[in-house]
């Protein structure tokens, strides 16, 4: 199980980002982190996979308090943020460094044909489309078998089509093992279709302003009343998270950018 | 032309036929495009000298007036291409051309190894750590600025007047590009991709050859190729300060004796050296660079 308990960061340049954030996450658990920009939902997720750490409060994964980066927890970034040096398959293989060549190109070969690849074994990062290196990040992630997966807007900077085509994809890959996913994201629909619970943050400091359960039996139906109700009553948590301090536009805006680091 | 070599295998199969024959062409043709223009330099030249030497037959008056003034009719200051190349045949067969050639290579390939040495791992330590930068990079950047030559006396009573003083000044030369390069690209390596190597939890050693390595190759190569080519440069001001031997001795000599064909001559083996060198570290390490995604490579920089 992940604690996360009353976990707060305040930069070195002043912002606070996040405040008295508390969370348990069970292993398996889908949960979708939301909010307005600046409310410190990448700030929370880079503390939880231990690359910064937190002003107060801890991390803890089954007992093991996170401070670097570690062996259990993975991450997937927005950009797929491949090592343009090496090909597809040395890419996936990167985590794998311990491990005998050969049960090494057996796991990248196995990850290659699960997120449907294989051709693209030898390619170059270069030679991939925004959504296949994409893929290349998620099976790099999942290879090592973490028990936490920890997604930062993985799909945002992809084509609508591509999204729902890769959350889909994403999905089936979890089942295989069914690890941790803490996905944080910016997209509705996109947490609803995939999160067990959606977290909404809001902003200035950040901090947990709502929980919402998602009780809704996989696969989903993206177009389904009840699926819309959801989707409703996230958009809802999220506005009234956002009213409660009508923001100025330039603390807004610097608030946003720290949050990019 | 890079697209057709770019394409992945299925695809590259279906475009072959109708155009892997103009794509070979093409190829093969762009050396040779390179060597146009000297080659017609060298022709014009050679034409110029032969007009000048038929006497001013057929020619406008003002031309040959021209011609005069600038030394060509006779091709004693001026000499042409063909006698350039009768001069460094005879310096070959005499065996005295690869005596000079072999005394400046060595110079350069000993000045060039050390300063490279020293520049990559003076780069290497200020580009990695903060405090030695903070510690070294000031004197250095102090250092880089007097110009080099202002070292050669100081060498000279050092280092004698023989090779040490040369080596050293062409490593001098050869060492603040390459210390520049690399420490250039340590910092300005991509934060995020080093994020990927702290998640996979590199150790220091493991993060330096698999990460930061691979990721200032490119840049580390543009330096070897900028520092060789201050050691080209260096070398004959190396030779000038007195030497019995080598290419920038042949200089000299022609200067001296009134020899102009052979400081033509001297310059061209030295622009052919120096390309072939140059031609030599792009061939060594483009296969370590094939990876790259960029501009140079669609131009046809394969």
């Amino acid at each position: 199980m992940l604690a996360l308990e009353r976990v707060g960061k305040t930069y070195p340049n002043g912002v606070h980002a996040l405040e008295r954030f508390s969370a348990d996450i069970r292993l398996g658990e889908i949960v979708a982190i939301i909010g307005g920009s600046g409310c410190g939902k990448s700030t929370l997720l880079r503390a939880i996979a231990g690359l910064d750490r937190a002003t107060t409060g801890t991390v803890t994964l089954d007992h093991t308090a996170i401070t670097a980066p570690h062996a259990k927890i993975g991450i997937i970034f927005q950009e797929p943020r491949l090592l343009p040096w090496l090909s597809v398959a040395d890419n996936i293989g990167f985590g794998l460094s311990e491990l005998p060549a050969n049960v090494r190109r057996e796991k990248v070969a196995r990850a290659l044909a699960r997120v449907g690849l294989t051709d693209k074994a030898n390619a170059w990062p270069r030679e991939l489309s925004g959504g296949q290196a994409q893929r290349v990040a998620i099976a790099r992630a999942l290879v090592p078998q973490p028990e936490v997966l920890l997604l930062d807007e993985p799909f945002s900077a992809l084509d609508a089509f591509t999204r729902r085509d890769l959350q889909d994809h994403l999905l089936d890959l979890w089942n295989d093992t069914r690890p941790t996913l803490i996905l944080v994201t910016h997209d509705v629909d996109e947490a609803v279709v995939l999160a067990d619970r959606v977290l909404v943050m809001r902003p200035r400091p950040g901090r947990l302003f709502e929980e919402i359960k998602i009780n809704l039996a996989r696969p989903r139906d993206r177009n389904s009343p009840l699926f819309d109700n959801f989707k409703r009553r996230v958009l809802t948590a999220l506005d009234r998270s956002l009213d409660r301090n009508v923001p100025d536009a330039d603390a807004k805006s610097t608030a946003g950018e720290a949050m990019w680091w | 032309m890079a697209m057709t070599v770019e394409l992945p295998a299925l695809e590259r199969t279906d475009a072959m036929t109708p155009r892997a024959s103009s794509a070979r062409l093409r190829r093969y043709a762009r050396p040779a495009l390179g060597l146009l223009l000297p080659v017609g330099l060298a022709a014009l030249w050679e034409l110029l000298v032969w007009l000048g030497t038929t006497g001013p037959h057929g020619i406008p008056q003002p031309i040959w007036d021209w011609l005069k003034w600038v030394g060509l009719p006779n091709g004693r200051l001026v000499p042409p291409p063909t006698r350039i190349f009768a001069t460094i045949m005879e310096l070959a067969s005499s065996g005295e051309l690869s005596r000079h050639i072999s005394a400046t290579l060595t110079r350069v390939a000993a000045g060039f190894g050390l300063g490279v040495i020293a520049g990559t791992i003076l780069g290497a330590v200020s580009g990695y750590w903060g405090l030695a930068r903070q510690l070294l990079d000031p004197t250095v950047q102090a250092l880089r600025a007097i110009p080099s030559i202002a070292w050669v006396p100081l060498f000279i009573l050092w280092l004698g007047i023989f090779e040490t003083s040369k080596i050293a000044l062409i490593a001098v030369g050869v060492f603040f590009p390459v210390y520049l390069g690399v420490m250039g690209a340590i910092l300005s390596v991509d934060r995020k991709i080093v994020e990927v190597g702290r998640t996979f939890r590199l150790s220091g050693p493991a993060m330096i050859r698999r990460i930061l390595l691979p990721a200032v190759l490119p840049a580390y190569v543009v330096a070897l190729r900028v520092g060789l080519g201050l050691g080209w440069m260096f070398v004959v001001a190396a030779e000038f300060m007195g030497a019995s031997e080598g290419l920038g001795y042949l200089l000299i000599d022609g200067q001296q004796l009134g020899k102009p064909a052979q400081i033509v001559a001297a310059i061209v083996i030295f622009a052919i050296l120096g390309k072939t060198t140059d031609w030599l570290i792009e061939i060594a390490t483009a296969p370590l660079l094939r990876w790259q995604d960029a501009f140079g490579r669609q131009s046809g920089a394969n």
